[in-house]
């Protein structure tokens, strides 16, 4: 953390604490409110500590783990297989970005490379999942600033992206989808047409949102210059995603050096956002669920034939080595440390989820603002507990 | 001519009054579930049918399964031999072949690794149940779930996917 | 009403009054939950609400309540028991006193007097009172932070409330509402009287602001800041359950349909309709009908804004309240006034 930085920080609290001190005699005792673990705006349970002057947080701890699933650890008693299944729990919104970094993984220590074709389909689906996940973002963020109408939209539209999603893999929240080396099947017949209306909706559900809700005055005065993360103090707690995007930082994974994924061959933009705020971390992502629809039709357009599956003995025995593989998902930067020793099983995993590091910054972050926007602040970090627990 | 700029708290009216009026004369995007009902794609995962007669009882879903919760019980009889004067046929048999569905993941790794093509997947979905010991399919509801499977779909263009078909 | 009544037995006045007003209380609030709350949020988030209890879920109401009164009523260990219980109670006893003052006919009322509309204004912040009681007596922080911000806010959007409706006094010269309603029925505009003169024209102003202080009152969004359901989960109502958060429940509602009712009398011309003498028996019959769809189409409005907006931060709406609605009420009473001198 930058000294500067925490040392303003500081300055303010003093002089908010001093404003409210300048009478003895109505010198209060603070209150701790308990935020969680049942709470309606944790989306889980995530519980946070918050010391109170009034309605002014002076403190705040998050205290993650309520969900526990010790994915890693479970890993260690799967076959590679199997731990697709497992992974994309993770992030249950956006299921199908979970497997792929550890497919990825999985397939560099095999030394194998899935078939262009499955390259493209996968890009495909790794962005409808991102669309899936971050559509609910933004209705949900309605929500918690008390306006009940645009998760209902969010609901209406991602279905037709669930839809979609399910016509593939089979599975709505859960695909299952990615194996090493390839995919399990082929796109069906009409696919690509259907989706491309798809896209068409999911666009006018931006334009919908735009108006709703960003170009609401009340919105605005909720989340401009509320929450605001500088770059440096985002870099050094791990930000990543569109809440390092949204504070100005040019950085993403997708662009830059992503492997197995076929975004580089795509045209397309990488969205920031110069304030750092929660209304810049709304509107980063609105963009981006945008840029994910011009992404998708590019690849609707250039899927190239060929079969979806490399050879890949049938029962896989990774070679011993160890891989780290990290993608741009939904939340954040997520990626899977693979150690093997050449067993049917890894040996070990670890799991850098986004939503870990983007809540830590909590503390920080949280220091001075009003109860109100505690809540604000956590919906616009769009975490999501599996991913803080695994 | 210069457009005259609303403020978003007007516009955002606009929104909610235009879906009022859409819900109002094209209806509503939900359906009501119990009188209509939504058919999933054919590649849904809704339960899983068995096809008896080609499970050799070789436990390779029930080995694979995630949450190990296939129960497979077989056994080794001798089939009278094909030609007159051969030697007995040894086949398998199977005695118990029951899911889970209350443990089952529905991940779909059964249905991928089974090199006999017994067992596949059907998008029926309303199977629930009061008690969840009921959730235990055995090979005779399983196999009944065979005639809702669907056809497999045919492929977009440009795959070089082979189409299966399902026995009947 | 009380034309009507004056040849009956004392207990038989009482029991048709408490019977009517029963009614009168209960029957719009149930219409506004209905129609609103159920069927127009629904189309508007594009689904179809309640459509199993009754035609088109038209019973749903009363299914919903049978399940609150099915519930248990539980007050929690550390809350203070006697107002914990009591709190509904003065809730719902502010919305019945507001709609003693609201005419429906120019027979039809439950009281005239002449400070009608002062009365009206003063019991409905009795609500406060309940509703800080609930907060405190529930020992529970949410509650508390709940009740804290909902006292402010009342109190604080009272003020424009009052000075909304002091424009309209000024140019009715009256504080008995039957009276507003004869002088919008008979008064002219420049001259032109063929629609009377329904306050809402001269009053445009007043009205934005009665409209926007009645929603905060409400504390619906966007100023539902004190029962902010992903903050404080709902907060002073956060401990109640069953017959007891149906009770403030039903003051919400019926609170929502009496102020839409006010609005609709002060601004919209109450009972009254162009084209019939303001004295016509028939407005006795019609008159309650009327009143009832002027309230709803204001009601309309009130809950199109709660649907669409997202609520306030409390130092803002008690920045709009204060530096904006009052300075504002002001003017306009300033100006009415010099109005009303030149002409």
């Amino acid at each position: 953390m930058s000294d500067t930085a925490d040392t303003k920080q500081m300055a303010y609290i003093a002089a908010q604490a001093a404003d409210a001190r300048v009478n003895l005699e109505i010198e209060t005792e603070g209150m701790t409110l308990n935020i969680g673990p049942q709470h309606p705006a944790t989306h889980g349970t995530l519980r946070i500590v918050v010391r109170l002057d009034g309605e002014q947080v002076i403190s705040a701890e998050p205290l993650m783990g309520y969900m526990h699933r010790g994915y890693e650890k479970l890993t260690e008693v799967r076959t590679y297989p199997q731990v697709t299944t497992l992974v994309n729990r993770i992030d249950w919104l956006g299921s199908f970005a979970n497997e792929v970094p550890f497919i990825l993984a999985a397939e560099q220590l095999m030394e194998v490379e899935a078939p262009p074709r499955a390259q493209w389909i996968r890009t495909a689906l790794f962005e409808m999942s991102r669309i899936a996940n971050v559509v609910l973002f933004l209705g949900d963020m309605g929500v918690q600033l008390g306006a009940v109408t645009p998760v209902f939209f969010a609901f209406r539209d991602r279905e037709f992206i669930l839809n979609q999603i399910e016509a593939v893999t089979g599975g709505r929240f859960h695909p299952n989808f990615d194996r090493i080396g390839g995919l399990k099947d082929d796109l069906p017949k009409g696919w690509i047409d259907e989706t491309r209306g798809v896209l068409k909706r999911i666009r006018n559900f931006c334009d919908e949102i735009e108006t709703l809700v960003v170009g609401n005055e009340i919105f605005q005065s909720r989340t401009r210059n509320i929450g605001v993360i500088p770059a440096d103090i985002g870099l050094s707690y791990g930000l990543s995603g569109a809440n390092i995007r949204s504070s100005g930082v040019d950085w993403d994974i997708r662009r830059d050096g992503g492997v197995g994924l076929v975004h580089n061959e795509l045209d397309w933009k990488v969205w920031t956002h110069p304030d750092g705020d929660s209304f810049a971390r709304f509107w980063v992502r609105l963009q981006e669920v945008r840029e994910s629809c011009t992404m998708i039709e590019q690849i609707l357009d250039g899927i190239p034939s060929g079969p979806v599956m490399a050879k890949v003995p049938r029962i896989i025995k990774v070679p011993a080595g160890e891989a780290y593989v990290e993608t741009e998902n939904p939340l954040g930067v997520m990626g899977y440390y693979v150690i093997s020793k050449g067993d049917l099983t890894p040996f070990r995993v670890k799991i850098r989820s986004a939503s870990f590091n983007n809540v830590s910054i909590t503390p920080w972050l949280l220091k001075g603002v009003y109860v109100p926007d505690v809540i604000s602040i956590l919906a616009s970090l769009y975490f999501i507990l599996g991913d803080i627990d695994r | 001519m210069r457009k005259i700029k609303l403020p978003g708290l007007i516009k955002g009216l606009g929104v909610t009054f235009k879906t009022l009026v859409r819900t109002l004369t094209k209806g509503s995007h939900t359906v009501q579930y119990p009188h209509v009902k939504e058919s999933p794609p054919p590649r849904a995962r809704g339960v899983i049918a068995l096809h008896e007669e080609n499970c050799t009882a070789c436990m390779l879903c029930a080995r694979e399964c995630p949450d190990w919760c296939i129960y497979i019980e077989g056994h080794k009889y001798k089939a009278p031999p094909r030609r007159p004067g051969g030697k007995p046929r040894k086949k398998n048999a199977l005695d118990r072949f029951d899911i889970d569905f209350s443990l089952c993941m529905f991940c779909g790794i059964c249905v991928d690794v089974c090199p006999f093509e017994a067992l596949f997947w059907t998008p029926e979905y309303e199977y629930s149940e009061l008690k969840i010991a009921d959730l235990l399919h055995d090979k005779t509801l399983l196999s009944q779930w065979m005639e809702t499977v669907p056809d497999f779909e045919d492929y977009e263009a440009g795959s070089e996917a082979k189409k299966l078909t399902v026995p009947q | 009403m009380s034309v009507v009544l004056a040849d009956l037995a004392y207990w038989q006045e009482t029991t048709i009054r408490l019977v009517v007003g029963l009614i009168a209380v209960l029957l719009p609030a149930g219409t506004l939950v209905y129609l609103f709350l159920f069927k127009m949020m629904s189309f508007m988030q594009s689904r179809l609400g309640p459509m199993e209890a009754g035609p088109y879920g038209s019973l749903q109401l009363l299914a919903e309540v049978g399940k609150f009164l099915q519930k248990e009523d539980i007050v929690p260990q550390a809350a203070d028991r006697l107002i914990f219980k009591l709190a509904p109670f003065v809730v719902l006893i502010s919305t019945f006193l507001l709609i003693l003052v609201i005419p429906a006919g120019p027979d039809l009322w439950f009281i005239d007097v002449d400070t009608g509309i002062f009365l009206g204004l003063a019991v409905s912040s009795i609500s406060v009172i309940g509703i800080l009681m609930a907060g405190w007596a529930s020992s529970s922080k949410y509650s508390l932070l709940g009740a804290l911000r909902a006292t402010g806010q009342l109190i604080a959007y009272e003020l424009p409330m009052v000075l909304a409706v002091v424009g309209v006094i000024i140019q009715a010269g009256t504080l008995n509402v039957q009276e507003i309603v004869m002088a919008q029925a008979t008064g002219e505009i420049f001259g032109f009287g063929g629609i009377g003169n329904p306050y809402v024209i001269t009053q445009f102003v007043g009205f934005l602001i009665f409209l926007i202080a009645v929603q905060a009152e409400l504390t619906q969004p966007p100023f539902d800041m004190p029962v902010a359901e992903s903050e404080l989960v709902t907060g002073y109502l956060t401990e109640y359950s069953g017959l007891r958060f149906l009770m403030f429940f039903i003051g919400e509602f019926a609170t929502a349909a009496i102020f839409s009712a006010l609005a609709a009398t002060l601004f919209l011309g109450g009972w009254y309709v162009p084209g019939l003498e303001a004295t016509d028996n028939l407005f006795n019959v019609i008159g309650p009908i009327i009143l009832l769809g002027k309230m709803l189409l204001v009601a309309f409005f009130i809950f199109w804004f709660r649907f669409t907006y997202p609520r306030f931060r409390e130092d803002q709406l008690q920045q709009l309240a204060w530096k904006v609605l009052i300075p504002l009420s002001l003017v306009n009473i300033v100006i009415t006034g010099v109005l009303k001198v030149v002409f």
